[in-house]
């Protein structure tokens, strides 16, 4: 399947060249948006995704659905970056120790499961 | 604008029921609120029904008018779905339809059918509820995306897995009367932290189950009660709804649920009510923690103030203000169509005195409903209140 804005977005990030949306009150928000999710702006500029974040919350998942079955335990965790928030599996670390506060970079890797490629916060 | 009545509930004992079909689980519901009801079949004028994953459980879409069929009406069918909170909203536009004067009878409720399904199918039809691009593809699970919010709120307020215990605990104490619960299973604290974990913090004892299971309600008109002599001292008096986000990351805080306040602020002004004129709730506590938000974002508590409620004995069936006397989606069970409605027909039951565990909340004048949807990107609220 093929989703265009999303898509795009995960390959720049895999790329190095991640970006967000950003609207003229300063809310970040991910592709595809025609307007900001928050105020509602059609004014959207795209701006470079920080390039490390920090880890706002995680979950250890030792039951996962069917396409995480290969991947079970593993941490999924939101990380701040700037303006905008992002969620991913959280790799580079046992998930047993991932933390609050956790500096991560971001990065696309493979699901193991599926094969398809997904957001990874990768543990500096 | 007409006063809203429930005339009849219905419920299936919620529980696991592979080989029952859906619409076989509404028919017994529906059915069973007309009979309490009194109101003949052809009174009907509309069915609002909440589903949410029959499509993917059953490869059945499209199920409002085969609803109407199996409770053999011929009216008007529609089904309404926000996740966890379908039967909420249907409720809801129920109640909007008959206040507008348009209809007098109409029938609201939801059905769900997961257990045919296996833990990891139903666990990936439970995850559409999240953000496909954002979440679901992360890994989120809906245990997942609720120890999100647990551990963000623990590190915002405090807070820890044993005061969550104590809401579990409270809860299947609750349930074990209730013929129509899933569990009759008093649990203790220290199960509930030895339980296995799904998704840290949260436990599989911190979890409600997969369940079986349906709801119905006939709402009327005063006007309809009046000239038909009905037996119907519970009336709906505030509604209301709010949304927000769905994906957590795109939320400012992921400790409360605005969502919540939101649907809180516009029943409470709806029925001219506050938080303290309620006696009694029931709240969608999907997890321990769902609990413990819903509490806070209905004004029942200050933000960070709730966590400690269950284990404090404030919110047990003994305490000042009882919570999911039913047993809560926790040990009543959440067939997650169906669970809005099912919280109406317990809280209908609870005021009227005929519910199990009436005998806890005998004063009680107001009570108040709280149906989720997703991670409360959606909530519905609905203030009740007993002529006595």
């Amino acid at each position: 399947m093929t989703d265009a804005g999303h898509d795009e977005w995960l390959d720049a990030v895999g790329d190095g060249d991640g970006y967000y949306l950003r609207c003229p009150a300063g809310h970040g928000s991910l592709p595809p948006r025609r307007v900001c999710p928050h105020c509602g702006s059609p004014d959207l500029d795209r701006r470079e995704l920080p390039a490390t974040g920090t880890v706002k919350t995680f979950t250890v998942c030792y039951v996962g659905g069917p396409d995480f079955e290969d991947e079970e335990p593993y941490a999924t965790a939101i990380a701040d970056f700037g303006d905008v928030r992002l969620t991913g599996v959280v790799r580079g670390v046992d998930p047993e120790d991932v933390s609050v506060g956790q500096v991560v970079e971001p990065a696309v890797g493979t699901n193991c499961t599926t094969g398809d490629h997904l957001l990874v916060l990768r543990s500096r | 604008m007409t006063g809203v009545r429930v005339a009849g509930v219905g419920l299936t004992q919620f529980g696991r029921y592979p080989e029952r079909t859906g619409r076989d689980l509404f028919a017994e519901a529906a059915l069973a609120a007309r009979e309490e009801s009194g109101i003949p079949g052809d009174d009907i004028e509309e069915i609002n029904y909440g589903n949410f994953m029959g499509a993917l459980a059953e490869r059945q879409g499209h199920q409002a008018p085969l609803m109407a069929e199996m409770v053999g009406v011929d009216c008007p069918a529609t089904r309404y779905e926000e996740a966890c909170a379908s039967a909420g909203v249907a409720v809801r536009e129920a109640v909007r339809s008959v206040r507008s004067g348009e209809n007098d009878v109409v029938l609201a409720g939801g059905c769900e059918r997961m257990t045919n399904l296996s833990t990891a199918a139903v666990t990936e039809g439970l995850a559409t509820a999240a953000d496909e691009l954002y979440e679901i593809r992360a890994g989120i699970t809906f245990p997942g995306a609720y120890a999100l919010m647990a551990r963000a709120y623990f590190e915002r307020f405090g807070g820890d897995r044993e005061d969550l215990a104590h809401v579990a605990v409270k809860n299947h104490d609750n349930a074990l009367p209730n013929e129509y619960a899933q569990f009759h299973r008093a649990i203790t604290v220290d199960e509930v932290l030895d339980a296995p974990m799904v998704s840290d913090p949260v436990g599989l004892l911190d979890a409600c189950p997969v369940t079986d299971g349906a709801s119905a309600l006939l709402l009327v008109s005063d006007e309809y009660a009046k000239a038909h002599g009905l037996d119907a001292p519970v009336s709906i008096t505030g509604t209301g709804q709010g949304g927000d986000n769905l994906a957590l990351q795109d939320r400012e805080d992921l400790a409360v649920t605005p969502a919540t306040e939101r649907a809180a602020s516009e029943a409470y002004e709806d029925a001219g009510r506050d938080p303290g004129d309620v006696d009694v709730v029931e709240v969608h506590d999907c997890f321990t923690i769902a609990e413990v938000l819903a509490l806070e974002g209905l004004g029942f508590y200050d933000a960070g103030e709730a966590v400690g409620a269950a284990r404090r004995g404030e919110t047990t069936a003994e305490g000042e203000r009882s919570v999911n006397l039913s047993g809560g989606l926790k040990a009543k069970g959440h067939p997650v169509g169906a669970t809005g409605g099912s919280q109406i027909a317990e809280m209908t039951r609870l005021l009227r005195g005929d519910h199990p565990n009436s005998d806890h909340v005998a004063d009680a004048t107001v009570g108040l409903t709280h149906n989720a949807g997703g991670t409360v990107a959606s909530a519905v609220v609905h203030v009740l209140e007993v002529d006595r």
